[in-house]
């Protein structure tokens, strides 16, 4: 499952399941996102932090195909990809639970969890939705991940903000995805929601899903990420292993009080931390 | 219209369960069966001939291009979307239907003729709604009066008897207290529920009137999907430009305006929220029953036609209400 030995200085073609070159994107004379570099490591977490409009957001939607980007290069695989629409990017396998829960509130859990993707039968024209295959499969997607399991077949305007959390998961790492993106996960729930959010993804994770986290909570960051890329002003300007850095860290860098001349090649060449260690 | 399939893994216990099923009812969906059942006994009540075979077939009757349009107009509602031109577009379908008519072609093909035209009004509001970005309300407001002044323009401002065996009996003839042109509506019902619940389209409809944003991230194509919607409503107005020639017996270019109203009042009696997202067919059809049958009510206990729109719009806004309380 850890593959991914530190290379921080080179991109390495292998053990990076997703890589990100220079990409650059403007709306009108914002620019939005002046020059992001990534790699996901297959099998971790990778946190990414910001602050509000350092860019976080638009990285993400640029990865996925919902915004295209100016410049620059995503591969995926070591292949370089173009979405043109996020139809594209899930279908190459990205998958995403976006910050404002990107649930239909008068959807069933199961039309939810199969959006866009609805089981079909019949030939021809006459198609039409395989509800029970939908409804069986969904309670097996979301019993995996849920401990308080919702009916498949309630609108999700019914369930808690956990339990909306779970099918949002549990949707993204469903669908043989290669790469799961969480924008804010929790941004929206509880204390005892954020915990129970927490150990979903930690579940994902140990289920060998590659994931990039996007947090403003840099204490949600120590506990889940195996690596931490720092944005600020539309770049990413840091990066560092969650072994090795601290809150303090991550703060002045995320807020520009520490500068980093590099991406920092000399924390990670010493040691090639496990992943697991990273919990706490 | 509650899903009818086996829960796994309820988590409601049995004890609490039968009071939770009344709350838990889609009161906002049941509220024009309700509201017609409710209607149904206060007038045979008032007059005894109310329920009588032939009165509620003339309902019936006087309901099927009502309920066609309102079928059209549930699922541009559904979409969050509304459509304004319904009734123009009828009317331009029924023009285009006439003057072919009168030019010596078959009724049919000049039926036929009348649906294209008609859709090629959907076609245009769901594009530029969709492609061009423009709000629903100034784009069918605008084909509203466009379909009626090119309705206008093309008979002339004068109607086209249309006199055809065949249209006769579609109002005339038919099985039991329904008229073959009720069958004819209520068949497109059947098939919009079947499109609506049963088909990728239909929740993809209900997904993007639930949240177009979280359904376009989804990968959902939601320009082509709302423009369908737009030539389905466009398409029933078509069809119902057929039937409304057969009972006029003749094209008129009319404004017809009440049966725009009207098809935006049944769908709001039909528990649709106007925002999108939620939707049912068979209840905005029973509120295009409803309203038929009260007006139908109303002339048969002698209140003055002038009554009636206040009453129509009184028992529009209570249903809301009941809308509006039961989120």
């Amino acid at each position: 499952m850890n593959t991914a030995t530190e290379t921080p200085t080179s991109p390495p073609p292998t053990g990076d399941v997703l890589t990100v070159r220079d990409l650059r994107k403007s709306f009108g004379r914002v620019q939005a996102l002046r020059e992001a570099t990534l790699n996901l490591p297959r099998g971790q977490v990778t946190a990414l932090i910001g602050d509000n409009g350092a860019g976080k957001s638009t990285l993400v939607r640029c990865l996925v195909g919902v915004h295209q980007p100016d410049q620059g290069e995503v591969r995926i695989d070591g292949e370089p990809v173009h979405f043109s629409n996020p139809q594209q990017g899930r279908a190459a396998g990205l998958e995403t639970v976006f910050q404002e829960l990107a649930l239909v509130e008068d959807l069933s859990v199961a039309q939810n969890l199969f959006l866009g993707r609805e089981a079909t039968r019949g030939f021809g024209p006459f198609r039409f939705l395989d509800r029970g295959k939908m409804n069986t499969e969904a309670l097996g997607m979301v019993s995996q991940l849920a401990i308080n399991v919702p009916q498949v077949t309630s609108r999700v305007r019914r369930l808690s903000g956990g339990q909306r959390q779970a099918v949002a998961l549990a949707r993204a790492a469903g669908w043989s995805s290669k790469v799961v993106i969480l924008d804010e996960p929790t941004a929206a729930l509880g204390v005892q929601e954020t915990q129970r959010v927490e150990q979903l993804i930690d579940s994902l994770r140990e289920r060998g899903m590659t994931i990039l986290l996007v947090s403003h909570n840099f204490e949600q960051v120590m506990r889940l990420s195996d690596q931490v890329v720092v944005m600020r002003a539309g770049r990413t300007v840091a990066r560092r292993n969650t072994s090795e850095t601290n809150g303090q860290e991550l703060v002045s860098l995320v807020t520009g009080a520490t500068q980093d001349p590099d991406e920092a090649p000399d924390d990670a060449e010493t040691a090639a931390p496990s992943p697991k260690e990273t919990q706490s | 219209m509650a899903t009818t399939h086996p829960a796994p893994a309820a988590p409601a216990s049995t004890a609490d369960s039968g009071r939770r099923k009344l709350s838990e009812l889609p009161w906002p969906e049941l509220a024009s069966t309700l509201g017609l059942i409710a209607l149904a006994v206060i007038f045979a009540i008032a007059n005894p001939g109310y329920l009588s075979e032939g009165n509620v077939s003339a309902i019936l009757q006087a309901a099927a291009i009502l309920i066609v349009l309102t079928v059209g107009q549930t699922f541009v509602v559904a979409t969050g979307g509304i459509d304004l031109s319904v009734a123009s577009t009828m009317t331009l379908g029924a023009i285009v239907l006439g003057e072919f008519y009168a030019l010596g072609w078959n009724i049919w093909f000049a039926a036929l003729a009348g649906l294209v035209a008609a859709i090629l009004v959907g076609v245009l509001n769901g594009l530029v709604i969709s492609k061009g970005g423009i709000t629903d309300f100034i784009v069918t407001l605008g084909t509203l009066s466009a379909a009626s002044g090119l309705a206008l323009i093309i008979s002339d401002g004068k109607k086209t008897t249309v006199i055809e065996p065949v249209l006769i009996k579609l109002s005339v003839n038919g099985v039991w207290l329904f008229s073959w042109a009720v069958v004819m509506a209520l068949g497109l019902a059947v098939i919009a529920h079947v499109v609506l619940f049963h088909t990728r389209f239909g929740v993809h409809v209900l997904a993007i009137g639930g949240s177009a944003e979280s359904s376009r991230s989804l990968g959902i194509r939601v320009w082509l999907v709302k423009t369908g919607v737009y030539v389905i409503s466009a398409g029933l107005a078509g069809i119902a430009a057929l039937l409304v020639v057969a009972r006029v017996g003749a094209a008129e270019p009319a404004a017809n305006t009440s049966f725009l109203l009207n098809s935006v009042a049944a769908v709001v009696l039909g528990g649709v929220s106007l925002f999108g997202g939620r939707a049912t067919i068979v209840a905005p059809v029973m509120g295009a029953i409803l309203l038929t049958a009260l007006v139908n009510g109303l002339t048969r206990v002698g209140l003055s036609e002038f009554y009636q729109p206040l009453t129509v719009g009184v028992v529009v806004v209570l249903a809301a209400f009941l809308t509006r309380f039961n989120r």
